[in-house]
């Protein structure tokens, strides 16, 4: 169980027999009055965004949900298959489900799945990729400082702003979190 | 990610510069206006129990909540108008608005009345912000809204605090979000969940000064109540921007009345589980000496400092405040 001062950003938690994590949490207390803690909960199976408002006295559930790395296999087109390197355990989640990580996913890299009671429910793509430029602009030599960018469309389909002398079929890192061009990997 | 792990401050040395001559002006204001700083201790051995309020315990003792009753009993001594600005200390309150340590300022005004005291309070709020000054006029504060806490809840929750009953409450508490758990709440609970969550917020959008007042007998705190049906806490509370900021009294100098208030504290704080308090005798005893008429009310220092550098939290304006973790 969370105690109030546990409820905080990131922070899963089971509402509703149902699992969420908690994307914004504040203490409210009127004067002299009974103290609330309101959260802004996201479900972590169909993204719905809801408000929840507890006594500060009051604990919550802490959701049964663990995130294990998996290995990306192959995508059927109605899903997305994952495996479990150590169990060759394989688990298929929706489109929904994969959500943001959708632009990250190249096959046979780790991702981070969540599972809730045993279930996929989620995907989340680690902060750093490296992926393959598989479409851009020529690259121009010399130009590391204008700050100027250019659309890349990475191996996974993803596009990413990038500097001038980046060139197609070179490797890039990216940050996930930004969808932002971070360095040349080597 | 834990940030505690950093040991620079969390306010800027121009925030903190910027600080210090907030709390200059603070202090201006009231020497200007003949009211005295005092001090009083900070580590208590006996406190005025609240319901909704956890001491640190220390030691010794307790970390003072509020230099209420020590400040009384210098009133009840013979003290004149007086003022303090320092630490106060409340277990578990931890969020934009609340840091477990935090500055407090407090007043008291012997021989005044609750109105008189609100118009200072706006005028220091007006100095210490920049804002336009009231213009002095007689009416209690111009230049703010005055509402009674009734006609907030009224206008900004849609429901009459008086006459609406439990279930009626509770309805209105679900449909706004309020967790199943709620069921056991007590009436002013489910009251004081409609506050911060229809009247507050309405009070944001709205900006400027609003004053509450007439507060129900339950949430009187240290307040008189004028007896009637219904009776009422002369008792008020400035937002300013929707930020609670001040929390004032026409002070109960019933020594009887304050006695039996806090041991029904202490009551329902055993009901709900929390531990009993030791009850500040001293206190009483200067209550039984007599305490002056008098208005007093508490300000939460960097609230107005929040205030005055428009930051998102109180923590933007302390130099090393509780990590929020």
């Amino acid at each position: 169980m969370l105690t109030h001062n546990q409820l905080r950003q990131g922070s899963r938690v089971e509402i509703d027999s149902l699992p969420w994590i908690i994307v914004g949490a504040d203490f409210v207390k009127p004067g002299k009055g009974q103290a609330f803690t309101k959260i802004k909960i996201k479900n972590l199976i169909d993204g719905r965004v809801i408000e929840r408002t507890f006594k500060s006295s009051e604990t919550v559930a802490k959701a049964d949900v663990i995130d294990t790395e998996m290995q990306y296999l192959y995508s059927d087109g109605e899903f997305w298959h994952f495996m479990d390197p150590g169990s060759c355990e394989q688990v298929a989640l929706t489109n929904v489900q994969v959500g943001d990580a959708l632009s990250w996913l190249k096959e046979q890299e780790a991702y981070q799945v969540t599972l809730w009671k045993g279930k996929a429910i989620a995907v989340q793509a680690p902060q750093f990729v490296i992926l393959t430029i598989a479409q851009c602009e020529p690259g121009v030599k010399g130009d590391t400082v204008s700050g100027a960018t250019k659309p890349a469309v990475l191996e996974t389909g993803a596009t990413v702003k990038v500097p001038l002398f980046v060139n197609e079929g070179e490797r890039i890192r990216v940050n996930t979190l930004t969808g932002e061009y971070v360095e040349r990997a080597k | 990610m834990r940030k505690d792990a950093d040991w620079r401050p969390v306010a800027s040395w121009p925030v903190l510069q910027r600080r210090a001559q907030l709390l200059a002006r603070i202090r201006a204001f009231f020497l200007q206006r003949g009211v005295v700083e005092v001090e009083t201790p900070l580590l208590l051995a006996a406190v005025a129990p609240e319901l909704h309020q956890d001491p640190i315990r220390c030691a010794a003792g307790y970390l003072q909540g509020s230099p209420e009753t020590a400040m009384k009993r210098l009133l009840a001594a013979g003290a004149g108008s007086i003022y303090q600005m320092g630490r106060a200390f409340r277990a578990d309150e931890v969020g934009r608005l609340h840091n477990p340590e935090f500055t407090l300022l407090e007043w008291y005004r012997p021989g005044w009345t609750l109105a008189e005291l609100m118009q200072e309070v706006a005028l220091l709020v007006c100095t210490i912000l920049e804002w336009p000054h009231p213009t002095g006029g007689c009416s209690a504060s111009e230049g703010s809204l005055h509402l009674t806490y009734a006609e907030a809840m009224q206008r900004c929750a849609g429901v009459d605090p008086w006459c609406a009953t439990l279930d009626q409450l509770r309805q209105l508490c679900r449909a706004e979000g309020a967790d199943t758990a709620l069921e056991g709440m007590e009436r002013q609970d489910l009251l004081d969940f409609l506050l911060v969550q229809k009247v507050e917020p309405a009070l944001r959008a709205q900006g400027g000064m609003v004053f509450l007042s007439d507060f129900p007998a339950a949430a009187a705190a240290m307040a008189e109540i004028v007896p009637g049906e219904p009776a009422l806490a002369r008792r008020f509370e400035l937002y300013v921007n929707g930020i609670e900021l001040a929390n004032g009294y026409q002070e109960l100098r019933d020594a009887e009345e304050q006695r039996q208030r806090l041991l029904a504290v202490n009551r329902q704080r055993v009901e709900q589980g929390k531990s009993a308090l030791p009850v500040d005798a001293l206190f009483l005893q200067a209550m039984e000496a007599g305490l002056p008429p008098c208005a007093g009310v508490a300000v939460g220092v960097d609230r107005l400092i929040m205030l005055a550098l428009q930051t998102a939290s109180i923590q933007e304006g302390m130099a090393f405040p509780l990590p929020l973790g």
